[in-house]
């Protein structure tokens, strides 16, 4: 490490910054990445991390301000033209060429940018392959993305960035979504991209992951610059602490005996769910007591979602769901969200080119006059960033500022029974505790019924009276948070 | 995947073969109707090239088809020159009126690309009625000069024609170019962050979009003898194309060729119902759009695939 810090930058950035209209997502920004460094940039929502990184790309053009790779100033360049340069960029959110294998995804990355490539030649598949192989799917490589667990998915990005050898790699939350394994395994991926002696520049909310992989660490806040320094110096910053750091999330569980209805608020019975012939659940039976906050852990594909939208109405299945003594079997989607069983999924589903505000509108139409504006009000306590964004089109959104709208657009509609799928995805720790002190809120002055879907067991088990795990389609444990470390917690904590 | 890719241009081989007999023991009657489904047949596969591969909806199939025909037509008409000679002009001024159409339109991102192509044909379709010196108008314009009076040898022409232009649009689409036009339809920006000039190449498959459309468009109109705004540029006719494209399946291109077969084939067979004709094969389309998403051929991959 100490050795290549002496070697001059291969990517300088100077007083870069991005303006959307009136608003400036990123703010003289300057930083310099090091062949053979970890680079990390870390900030609360909306900071300007993704801005930076695709203005670097050149997926956003830079308002003003330079980006020099090895002495030449890139700013302005198209994408494709900074891409042959020599970066690569991993995307959060992609859609890969479903009807194509793995293989060849990986493939179209290799290939030149000319008009006559009509023949892959056998050096390409290799490549492929190898890359395949490197990143580790290997045993996968034949199969089409649809048919893959999610991890694998984010090995594919992976691959694609790294396919032409490129001397930059830019990774927007890599480790969102993963559990605990794989954060330790992309951990390892990404720092052999170091070993290689590309640059990286990394972006994610897992503090913790890191801190532990980064050479140096630079902390952004509403578009500038905080800090940069070693990482737990950077830490250890008096703002960076108060703006994305936050406090520890604490709460206590209620004994299951407190609730006073004998017959749970929600009763899921025997419940089994088929895609075709593989089998989503299980024989899946829980229940929910009124005012009860539920938390269902599980890692990815284990069933929470399918879960969660056979409860909503979006899914045919075997077995029984009850709400309050009555079937929920043949109600329509519309009409259980009506009923005040509202669900904030995993895929945000935002009305992409509406604004904040007709979003949240859309969620409350239904509340009366005088209501809406309160709970709006309400709303913009609880996330802040939401009353300045009010009129941007939600797809512009950065990926927390949408999980934010996402749920508040689901407690707009004043929820009796609310079901959040993975809200942490892609919070800074400081939203968390937001959001984590919201729900104390909320279940302490209401009687709001919660049912999480969570694999961040850190967020999950505060806010639970109760913890079911879900594994490979079926519930494998029950019981109150303080016994899930000893009990269940192998491979969540 | 690669067994069913063999298998694939067996089959295709086979019904080329097939249908080159057919002049055997079928009527011109049937054998008119076909070359004009032949036709057809590049119309919807060069549509389905943009549509399946390049993610862009053309809305005005007829703007390319048109311009080659009236082109071709017209300079038959005025100069006389030969027929072949009349085709590949038809078939160049398309592809010159297509880059000039898709150099700005591509620019613009979601709808506006379809809106622009839309336009477009609307415009043409002005032209042609504004200057029916040139154009014949909307009685049409009358050409004087024929490939051939030969039915078999016309139904022939069609059938080769329309199978090279197959082979030539299903190898694009499968080769790497294909891949990178797929890639640029789905994820733009991932496309161009790694590497691609997405404009580029979505330009080069309308180029070879227009070509074939146009080139096709001519062949049509020295087949018919005559150009009109009804057979070649009205926007019915180009709706009729996007519906064929769209019944023989998504991204398969093959599978528009089926579809244009289909519905020309099936509209004649049903022209004595009059009016319920229309309405029959408009049901059908809505049907297996409705139910088989992905089209004929679409859902015959899929059941390949799960088996
Ligand atoms: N195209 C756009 N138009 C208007 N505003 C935009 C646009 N893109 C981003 N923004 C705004 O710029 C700010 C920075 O966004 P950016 O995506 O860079 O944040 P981020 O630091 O990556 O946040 P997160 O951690 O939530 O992903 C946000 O407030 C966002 O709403
Ligand atoms: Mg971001």
């Amino acid at each position: 490490m100490d050795a290549t810090s002496n070697f001059a930058p291969v990517l300088e950035v100077r007083g870069l910054t991005k303006r959307f209209g009136g608003l400036t997502a990123v703010k003289n920004l300057s930083l310099e990445l090091r062949a053979g460094e970890i680079f990390g940039l870390i900030g609360p929502n909306g900071s300007g991390k993704s801005t930076a990184m695709k203005s670097i790309m050149g997926i956003e053009r830079p308002t003003t301000g330079d980006v020099v790779f090895q002495g030449e100033n890139i700013a302005g360049l198209p994408a494709h033209k900074i891409a042959r340069k020599g970066f690569g960029m991993v995307f959060q959110h992609s859609r890969p060429l479903n009807r194509q294998t793995v293989l060849e995804n990986i493939m179209v990355a290799l290939l030149p940018d000319s008009l006559l490539m009509l023949f892959a030649d056998k050096a390409l598949t290799e490549r492929a392959e190898w890359i395949a192989e490197r990143v580790g799917l290997a045993a996968v490589m034949h199969r089409k993305p649809p048919t893959l667990p999610f991890a694998d998915l984010r090995r594919m990005e992976l691959a694609k960035a790294i396919a032409r050898d490129p001397k930059v790699v830019l990774v927007d939350e890599p480790f969102a979504g993963l559990t605990l394994a794989e954060v330790g395994i992309f951990s390892e991926l990404i720092s052999s991209f170091r070993d290689e002696g590309r640059a990286v520049l990394l972006v994610d909310h897992n503090v913790k992951s890191v801190a532990a992989l980064v050479d140096r660490v630079l902390a952004m806040y509403l578009g500038e610059e905080i800090c940069t320094g070693r990482a737990d110096e950077v830490m250890r910053n008096e703002t960076v602490r108060r703006v994305y750091l936050g406090g520890a999330i604490e709460t206590s569980a209620r004994p299951e005996t407190s609730f006073a209805d004998k017959v749970p608020l929600l009763q899921v019975e025997n419940v089994s769910v088929f895609y075709g012939k593989a089998q989503a659940l299980d024989n899946v039976s829980i229940h929910v007591h009124q005012g009860e906050f539920v938390s269902v852990v599980g890692l990815n594909g284990a069933g929470k979602t399918t879960l969660f939208n056979a409860i909503s109405g979006f899914l045919p299945y075997t077995g029984e769901i009850v709400r309050g003594g009555e079937s929920l079997r043949g109600v329509s989607p519309a009409k259980i969200a009506r009923h005040g069983l509202v669900q904030c999924p995993e895929s945000r589903e935002l009305f992409g080119e509406m604004s904040v505000r007709e979003n949240l509108d859309l969620g409350g139409h239904h509340l009366s006059d005088e209501a809406r504006p309160k709970q709006i009000e309400w709303l913009f306590e609880l996330f802040p960033i939401l009353r300045e964004r009010q009129g941007q089109m939600a797809q512009t959104l950065s990926g927390g500022e949408q999980q934010m709208l996402a749920i508040g657009r689901a407690l707009m509609m004043q929820p009796k029974i609310l079901i959040l799928d993975e809200p942490t995805l892609g919070l800074a720790p400081v939203i968390l505790e937001q959001l984590s002190k919201a729900l104390e809120k909320l279940r302490q002055t209401s009687d709001i019924t919660v049912l999480l879907g969570e694999q961040n067991v850190t967020f999950a088990l505060p806010h639970a009276d109760r913890v079911y795990v879900l594994e490979h389609a079926r519930i494998v444990w029950e019981g109150d948070p303080g016994r899930f470390a000893a009990e269940a917690g192998e491979g969540y904590l | 995947m690669s067994l069913f890719k063999t298998r694939l241009f067996w089959i295709a081989l086979g019904i080329v073969v097939i249908a080159s007999t057919l002049p055997l023991y079928v009527s011109g009657y049937i054998l008119g109707l076909l070359t004009v489904a032949y036709y057809f047949g590049v119309f919807a596969m060069s549509w389905d090239l943009l549509f399946g591969f390049a993610g862009e909806v053309n809305f005005g199939p007829t703007f390319l088809i048109g311009v080659g025909a009236y082109t071709a037509g017209i300079i038959n008409h005025e100069y006389g020159l030969s027929v072949y000679l009349c085709i590949f002009i038809g078939a160049m001024a398309s592809v010159i009126a297509g880059f000039v159409l898709a150099l700005p339109a591509l620019r613009v991102r979601g709808p506006y690309f379809g809106l622009t192509t839309l336009v477009a044909v609307l415009m043409l379709q002005n032209f042609i009625v504004v200057f029916a010196d040139l154009t014949g108008g909307e009685i049409g314009l009358t050409i004087p000069d024929v490939i051939t009076i030969n039915a078999s040898a016309n139904y022939w022409i069609a059938l080769g024609f329309m199978s090279i232009s197959a082979a030539v649009l299903y190898g694009l689409s499968q080769s790497p170019l294909g891949l990178v036009l797929q890639a640029s339809g789905q994820d733009p920006v991932q496309a161009g962050a790694l590497g691609f000039n997405i404009v580029k190449h979505k330009l080069f498959a309308f180029i070879v979009s227009a070509f074939f459309s146009g080139l096709a468009g001519a062949m049509l109109v020295f087949y018919f003898g005559t150009a009109s705004v009804g057979t070649v540029v009205d926007v019915a006719v180009g709706v009729q194309v996007i519906v064929a494209a769209v019944l023989g399946g998504r991204r398969t291109v093959l599978g528009a060729a089926l579809g244009a077969i289909f519905l020309i084939v099936a509209g004649e067979f049903l022209r004595p119902t009059g009016e319920l004709a229309t309405f029959i094969v408009s049901a059908v389309a809505l049907l297996v759009v409705l139910f088989f998403p992905g089209g004929f051929l679409g859902a015959a991959m899929s059941r390949e695939a799960r088996s």
